[in-house]
């Protein structure tokens, strides 16, 4: 309860300054806006709807993304891990890839699929697929050798001991891998929106920037935070926790 | 003859040389019998237990059961190691279940896998996960489990190493009631002299480098032991003798290591 005190009293110190400064100095709108323009043009967007438009489109393309991310990701980390060669070969272009943050495709994905949807969504697919792919890898290689013993002195052996034993016991590495995966998701969809074509959060940003309107880009700034933070908070690291302690990785508090 | 371990040799490369772990190992070992294969650390006796499962190979020689030369892990040897190594993604229940799957329906695997907590005395827990166990109800969960296929022979790697005394304690005598209610034969690791006095019919005492049986002693200690003090003093010091100049030689070994660097 005192952390609840304490952040309340920050955030209202925080933005109590922030509109103190911009009133005073009269700094113009198109430069920063005050709070109170941000939450006026946030109730406006609410009012006609359209924000709820624009993250109903942007979550589409985010699960559509993600869940191909998924996918993808555990069967190449799969594959990764079981053949040592596809690990020195493949696995070093993957890690190689990790470094080109996934929104510089974007020239080379609108020649290919267009300036459309397809595009943005082939970045969130190769953003988040990589540190699912690593992931993935990572987990079945820590397996714990003792369970793999344990399991063939009980008769299970080759797929059956994949299936019942080495998927599960790297899970752990899956949630956090899942977890990471929506945040590169959730970058890449906001550059990709940014620099493309909408609806979505990213495309009224952009939208709202070449009309001067810097009270709606901090608005939808703001709600682009607050559905990361959310969904994190709430679902992934949940997720994980829960993971963490029935695996006996962490203690319960 | 029910298990024979047949003339084994097991030798390691590490860093380019080769050492014996195991030498000229050849025992028999009777249907029923508890026997505890005990020394001191790095006398091989795990390496020995890990052949008989089928997860090492013998670097020579055999390990026989019922004639049948054992190649690879199997049923007919249930393993329990001195983690309880009991998977986390299943409930207790579910884990007794684990090697029983593939062979008959749901249903009836449920039944066994109760009668097998019960012996244990944890049916309470069928439904509950791993991590909220002691270390102590693991460790039964882990013999549930290894029982609950119906091996021919229990192989126990220091299975109460990792547990408090009076834990140990406890798990002594209901492993004991198993026995004597199961009449499996059990192999059982143990650097414990006490240990192996209380619970075995049978010690193989081992020395090290390389491991060779050094003593094959019957123990003819009515049951329940507890109440012959004297012969189990006996027995714990003829042993303790017999181990004195293993003990001193693993110090002096290690200390001649260790001055080499």
């Amino acid at each position: 309860m005192r952390l609840a005190i304490k952040r309340i009293v920050f955030f209202v110190a925080l933005f109590g300054i922030w509109e103190l400064i911009i009133r005073v100095f009269d700094v113009p709108k198109v430069m920063m806006p005050a709070p109170s323009d941000v939450a006026l043009s946030l109730k406006e967007s609410v009012a006609d709807g359209s924000l709820f438009q624009d993250v109903g489109a942007s979550f589409t393309r985010l699960l559509i993304g993600l869940i191909i991310a998924l996918i993808i990701g555990v069967l190449l980390g799969v594959l990764l891990a079981k053949s040592k060669t596809a690990d020195e070969t493949l696995g070093a272009l993957i890690l190689s890839l990790q470094s080109i943050p996934s929104i510089v495709w974007l020239p080379l994905a609108i020649m290919w699929f267009g300036l459309n949807e397809k595009s943005v969504i082939f970045i969130v697919v190769l953003g988040a697929t990589i540190v699912m792919t690593i992931n993935m890898r990572t987990g079945i290689k820590n397996v714990a050798p003792l369970y793999i013993k344990a399991a063939q002195t009980m008769g299970s052996g080759g797929i059956d001991l994949f299936i019942r034993v080495v998927i599960p016991a790297s899970i752990p590495y899956a949630v956090t891998g899942l977890r990471l995966a929506w945040a590169f998701a959730w970058r890449a969809l906001m550059a990709g929106e940014l620099l493309s074509t909408g609806p979505g959060l990213g495309y009224t940003l952009k939208y709202a920037s070449d009309f001067g309107r810097m009270d709606m880009v901090m608005a939808i700034m703001v709600v682009i935070g607050v559905i990361g933070v959310t969904v994190d908070l709430l679902i992934f690291q949940r997720i994980e926790k829960r993971v963490m302690i029935k695996w006996g990785l962490e203690q319960a508090a | 003859m029910f298990l024979h371990i047949q003339n084994v040799q097991k030798s390691f490369t590490n860093r380019g040389k080769t050492e014996q772990v195991l030498k000229d190992i050849d025992l028999h070992i009777k249907e029923g019998e508890f026997v505890s294969l005990l020394g001191p650390s790095g006398c091989g006796k795990s390496t020995l237990l890990s052949i008989v499962a089928g997860l090492t190979n013998p670097s020579e020689g055999s390990v026989l059961i019922d004639n049948q030369r054992i190649t690879k892990p199997g049923k007919d040897r249930g393993m329990v190691f001195q983690q309880a190594a009991l998977f986390p993604w299943l409930s207790v229940e579910e884990n007794v279940m684990f090697p029983l799957k593939k062979e008959m329906k749901k249903k009836e695997a449920r039944e066994i896998a109760h009668k097998y907590l019960k012996l244990v005395q944890l049916s309470p827990y069928a439904k509950h996960s791993p991590h909220e166990l002691s270390g102590g109800m693991q460790q039964r969960v882990a013999i549930a489990r290894a029982l609950a296929m119906n091996p021919r022979v229990l192989l126990m790697d220091e299975p109460f190493g990792a547990l408090d005394e009076q834990t140990r304690m406890r798990l002594h005598d209901e492993l004991e009631s198993i026995w004597l209610e199961t009449k499996k034969t059990i192999l059982f690791v143990t650097h414990s002299i006490q240990e192996a006095v209380k619970l075995s019919d049978r010690i193989i005492v081992m020395g090290t480098h390389p491991g060779t049986v050094l003593k094959d002693i019957q123990v003819k200690i009515e049951r329940p032991r507890e109440k012959h003090i004297q012969e189990i003093a006996q027995y714990e010091q003829m042993i303790m003798e017999l181990l004195k100049t293993e003990i001193d030689k693993v110090a002096e070994e290690e200390m001649k290591y260790a001055s080499s660097y």
